[in-house]
């Protein structure tokens, strides 16, 4: 006999205060794209119909970093970006999380050089990393379902000194690649 | 190999115009190409685009190579290309001209042997082409409108795209500064 048991059953639900926020951070995260490449592509896929990261109350794409809690990096980003990069990090207001989508964002990919940041997360804190080159649309939507899994263990106020740290999650494929079957023949028509 | 058939139509008419000067002349699968002395660039492309015979009003690119390690001789290290299109007689001229370097090319010091006429007086479009060259070899275009670097940042060491600059860097792309969780 608890709390419960004083209040009208058909509008009042009991719950926990982080609980409640929580949800409400989960269910609504806004995505900032910082799309420079290939990837960024991927990534309007992932929010088009096809996809629809709307299923996940990711697909409000919001290009103020001041209104946005999700930063997506999609794609190489080159010294002279990187900046750019990190004044957008800076502007997002608390709590943010960020993802490191594809190869060249989490690792600097195939471009070697000297004009090239080899992985963003040299230079500012990412939570999860999808791999990819560019990642399908169904690995993106598990990077967004691998934030919402740390947005649901968060503690309210934060646990230690009050600051998140990166937890640095990276996402394995769910699922078994296999050859798509193609009618194409060979030669003679 | 195939023997070059120089039959350019525009190669006589650069040979009268200039007695004084030495043409090094060569074509690969119909690519004619003509070696320019420096000092001699601008008043040849001054004609090429101002003769109605050759009529070269388009400069589709100027560019730059660097022949440090060639497996043959070139008649000097840096060469600045210059691909020139005619829209009237539908031709293409291939100009180059070689510059050797005086001072080490490690760094990003200026050197007074990698100068050439800027040609942004014949061509205004070869403005961000000439300051792109300058940029990644370091080769200087004299009275150029606006003499800065295009791609990389002003204080950039090197010029990049010189083959004894390390395709990794030295270290540009990991000096920078780490942006923390509580930053500000």
């Amino acid at each position: 006999m608890g709390l419960e048991a004083a209040l009208p059953v058909d509008n009042i639900l009991t719950t926990q205060l982080n609980r409640v926020i929580n949800w409400a951070r989960r269910s609504a995260v806004w995505p900032m794209p910082f799309a420079t490449a290939c990837c960024g592509i991927e990534l309007m896929a992932t929010a088009s119909s096809r996809f629809d990261l709307a299923r996940f109350g990711a697909e409000v794409f919001r290009f103020s970093p001041r209104q946005a809690d999700l930063l997506i990096v999609a794609g190489r980003v080159s010294i002279k970006m990187l900046p750019v990069l990190q004044r957008i990090y800076v502007q997002m207001t608390e709590p943010k999380w960020v993802i490191s989508m594809g190869a060249c964002a989490s690792t600097g990919g195939v471009f070697d050089t000297y004009a090239v940041v080899q992985g963003i997360d040299q230079f500012i804190p990412v939570d999860v990393y999808v791999p990819g080159c560019p990642p399908r649309p169904e690995m993106l939507i598990e990077g967004v379902m691998a934030i919402q899994r740390i947005i649901d263990n968060e503690n309210i106020p934060y646990d230690g000194d009050g600051k998140r740290l990166p937890l640095e999650v990276a996402v394995t494929p769910t699922y078994e690649p296999a050859a798509q079957p193609v009618d194409v023949t060979v030669g003679a028509s | 190999m195939a023997t070059p058939v120089l039959d350019h139509p525009d190669l006589p008419r650069l040979k009268a115009a200039f007695p004084d000067v030495k043409f090094l002349a060569s074509e690969y699968r119909g690519q004619t190409t003509v070696v320019v002395p420096a000092d001699a660039l601008h008043r040849v492309m001054r004609l090429l685009h101002d003769d109605p015979a050759c009529n070269y009003d388009f400069l589709s690119d100027v560019t730059a190579a660097d022949y440090l390690g060639y497996p043959s001789r070139t008649p000097g290290r840096f060469a600045v290309v210059y691909l020139l299109l005619s829209t009237n007689h539908g031709r293409r001229l291939t100009i180059k001209t070689y510059l050797d370097p005086s001072v080490d090319t490690l760094g990003n010091e200026l050197d007074p042997a990698l100068i050439v006429p800027s040609v942004t007086d014949i061509w205004p479009g070869a403005e961000w082409r000439e300051r792109e060259v300058f940029d990644m070899y370091g080769i200087q275009f004299r009275d150029h409108p606006d003499h800065r670097r295009i791609l990389t940042w002003e204080t950039y060491p090197a010029f990049p795209l010189r083959k004894d600059y390390p395709l990794r860097g030295r270290g540009e792309r990991e000096r920078y500064r780490v942006m923390p969780r509580d930053a500000r």
